[in-house]
């Protein structure tokens, strides 16, 4: 265009001129319009929830899906609570994107259902908005809620989210084969480190030079949290600005979980043997008596009800190295974005939701669909304490059920109230990619526990540090 | 200096002359015609890269409003490690996948073009696996690829060959992902078919005539002949390679994946998605799109000069 334009420039300088101008206008449209095509949120970081009036309108709610009775026993009593608005569900698992994209551009939903690990992150880019104006309206009694739960979605002192559901591990093993080793439950729960890597060396096998029954799975790199804290370390401080990764109680946990697998031929090899097995089905690792014990999560437990009732199956907290019971909880949390057309009936709708009455109808549908098919019901964990007892008391009696259900009934519940997560924080997603790659590094014989732990220190910090400082400089200095 | 002494002979100033009304009419309606695909390619094309050039300047999370940062993120190209990890492996993947990829097409070319009656089904046979979802041969490669169990390695065991851990160990990740793209190797397989078909037979009676064999009559005949078909599957595949994402990233860094993450899979676009989509670096995950395409765009012209000494077009001058 500027060559064209010096060409003409000679005899046809009215043009040159004018050209210089379509271009001059040109480039100033497009900064212009780039400039202004990517709008946040500004300062859109309250909403009002004030007002006893009727509610109305509509309320779309992103994230949460009607797929079982828990969902929609809780879901009719919430579309009754708001005795108005229309609920729209779009299903499935949030998307972040769909989400964020809708936020930036001034539509977004009324109400998310996040992962509560994501709550920081949203809250500290201004995505998501207090809600504690919110609980006080609804008249919410956050006391009900399990404290390390309400942590994951409180935000440098702000509440930014209703927890609800608790996913918690306990230790599940193949009772028979623990009894040909002579071994029990306190030999695979963690108590004892040492006692563990010789119960999984005891229980391993090898036939024709394959692994044919995996010991112990340790189930690395995903539990490093569980095994980190039972050594007395976490991952991240508790105000959740500083990452913990080089800790040496980690270092010593990562390396007591990667000599489970390098006793057992290396960690390819259990998991090329574990990723064969039929994992949902009847040909399940326990099942098929080709696993000894593992740390795994509560839901588990149902899914193994299901597909082999008869399995020779033991359960048991997972326990730290002083003996006591140990979980890291993750679930799910609702929270209300930036923007949204009708906070107030978001509020409500979430806080029936999360509410204990709601919980312990859903449950008592769940029971009783769980009885008219012969299944055990094993409990809920709703991530409402008082929940959690009501159900408990009311419609899961272990006495009730069979051996060896009632101890995985047991177990479940002694792990939910002793568990702990990770803070929140605005950088979730390059903390944990930094941890897992670590360890994943050093499970795939890339670098040493060490060097790889400090590798992801700093790269967690990093991301931290950056996170954290734009917060600190803009929203949160602006709250303050 | 062909281009001057043109010049010298066409008229003065031809481009003064006004255009007559129907070639004004016509102009017209063409522009009318293609206005779809212009407003389509400004929209979704031109205006996207132009956009992403800005963000690649500015810090951005997708929410907050971009701010200015100059050329930080582009000085944090080159010193993150990561950048230089995702370049190594996406440049070793490409230099591999590319020749294996482009030669398997070639053979089951020239395989089909002797296939007779039944090469209507072959070809089909073919091309159908390229109608598979690359999440689909994401999993697909982590079923066939097990180490253990998988078919793959029960296949080399017949052989007597004991088969690496595809999916777990960093030095075989690369080549899994290599042998799992020929999955699809049947559209190029097509491209370069169709130009067998074009190849002139009295071509080859004269190669038969002064002796040559089927391999002779393939390196000086065939491959001379399809070498402009031939260069576009490379080029093509060359680009696709350095944008390796979908089979990498559902195999061992999508959800559900934790105990499959690997840094030998961290292909460039990969680390650029996590950048941008999932720890919200919009700016920077902009910046390293741009370093990927001056990196596409240098290999690209390097191929094109190395082309002008070895591929013939029919009616080229040269």
């Amino acid at each position: 265009m500027r060559r064209r334009g010096h060409h003409q420039g000679g005899s046809n300088g009215g043009r040159a001129r004018t050209g210089r101008r379509g271009v001059a206008a040109l480039a100033l449209g497009l900064a212009a319009a780039t400039a202004g095509c990517a709008q946040g949120t500004g300062d859109d970081d309250t909403a009002d929830f004030s007002g006893d009036e009727q509610l109305t309108g509509e309320l779309s709610v992103m994230g949460f899906g009607l797929g079982d009775e828990i969902a929609q026993v809780r879901h009719d009593l919430a579309v009754e609570a708001l005795d108005g608005p229309d609920v729209s569900l779009s299903e499935g698992e949030l998307d972040v994107q769909a989400f964020l994209s809708a936020v930036a551009s001034g539509n977004p939903p009324d109400l998310v259902v996040a992962t509560r690990d994501q709550i920081g992150t949203f809250a500290s880019r201004g995505a998501v908005v207090p809600i504690d104006d919110c609980l006080e309206a609804e008249q919410v009694d956050t006391g009900v809620f399990d404290k390390e739960a309400l942590s994951q979605v409180t935000f440098d002192g702000a509440v930014y989210g209703l927890p609800e559901f608790d996913t918690v591990q306990i230790a599940m093993a193949n009772g028979d084969l623990l009894a040909d080793a002579g071994l029990s439950m306190a030999d695979v729960d963690g108590s004892d480190w040492d006692a563990m890597a010789a119960a999984s060396q005891a229980l391993t096998r090898s036939e024709g030079g394959k692994l044919s029954v995996i010991g112990v799975d340790s189930k690395l790199p995903e539990f490093l949290p569980l095994w980190a804290r039972a050594n007395g370390a976490d991952l991240l401080s508790a105000d959740g600005r500083t990452a913990q990764l080089d800790d040496p109680r980690v270092l010593e946990a990562l390396e007591f979980a990667l000599g489970i697998y390098d006793e057992q031929g290396g960690f390819a090899t259990v998991k090329t043997y574990r990723d064969s097995a039929d994992f949902f089905g009847a040909g399940n690792q326990f099942a098929t008596g080709v696993l000894g014990a593992m740390p795994m999560e509560t839901w588990y437990v149902n899914v193994l009800n299901e597909s082999s009732p008869d399995a020779p199956l033991a359960f048991g907290p997972v326990k730290d190295r002083q003996g006591e019971p140990l979980a890291y909880a993750t679930g799910s949390a609702w929270a209300i974005p930036s923007g949204a057309e009708n906070p107030q009936a978001a509020c409500r709708y979430a806080a029936t939701m999360t509410a204990t009455d709601s919980w312990v109808a859903a449950a008592q549908e769940r029971a009783d669909a769980r009885a008219e098919s012969g299944q055990v019901f094993t409990g809920i964990l709703t991530a409402n304490t008082e929940a959690d007892q009501r159900i408990r008391t009311e419609l899961v009696d272990p006495q009730d059920a069979p051996a060896p259900w009632d101890a995985a009934i047991d177990a479940s519940y002694t792990a939910s109230e002793h568990t702990f997560t990770l803070p929140a924080n605005p950088a979730d997603a390059a903390f944990e990619t930094a941890w897992q790659d670590a360890v994943n590094r050093v499970l795939n014989g890339q670098q040493e526990p060490r060097a790889a732990l400090e590798q992801a220190q700093q790269e967690a910090q990093q991301a931290l540090d950056e996170a954290w400082a734009a917060w600190d400089e803009g929203e949160g200095a602006s709250q303050r | 200096m062909t281009s001057t002494t043109t010049a010298s002979r066409a008229p003065a100033n031809p481009r003064r002359r006004r255009p007559t009304a129907s070639a004004r009419r016509e102009r017209n309606a063409a522009l009318r015609f293609i206005s779809p695909w212009i407003v389509g390619f400004v929209v979704f094309t031109a205006w996207p890269i132009l956009y992403s050039a800005y963000l690649s300047l500015t810090d951005y999370d997708v929410i907050n409003d971009p701010t200015f940062v100059g050329l930080d993120n582009y000085r944090q190209l080159a010193t993150d490690p990561k950048v230089a990890l995702a370049l190594w492996n996406t440049l070793v993947y490409t230099v591999v996948q590319v020749p294996v990829y482009v030669l398997l097409a070639l053979g089951l070319a020239l395989l089909l073009d002797r296939a007779g009656r039944s090469a209507g089904f072959f070809r089909t046979a073919f091309f159908v696996p390229k109608m598979t979802p690359p999440v689909a041969v994401g999993v697909l490669l982590l079923l066939l690829f097990n180490g253990e169990y998988g078919v793959v390695n029960q296949v080399l065991g017949w052989f007597g060959v004991d088969g690496p851990a595809w999916t777990t160990d960093p030095d075989w990740i690369k080549p899994g992902l290599v042998l799992i793209s020929l999955w699809s190797v049947g559209s190029s397989v097509i491209i370069l078919l169709a130009a067998l078909r074009g190849v002139p037979t009295e071509l080859y009676d004269a190669a038969r005539v002064d002796g040559a064999g089927f391999w002779r009559r393939t390196r000086t005949v065939t491959v001379p002949m399809i070498s402009g078909p031939l260069f576009f599957v490379v080029v093509v595949n060359t680009i696709a390679a350095f944008q390796l994402f979908t089979e990498a990233y559902t195999a061992y860094f999508g959800a559900g994946s934790s105990t499959y993450r690997n840094d030998a899979a961290l292909f460039y676009v990969i680390y650029l998605f996590q950048q941008g989509f999932e720890f919200l670096h919009m700016g920077y995950a902009s910046a390293l799109a741009w370093l990927l395409f001056v990196v596409i765009m240098l290999v690209t012209v390097v191929q094109l000069l190395v082309s002008r000494r070895l591929v013939y077009y029919e009616g080229d001058r040269r």
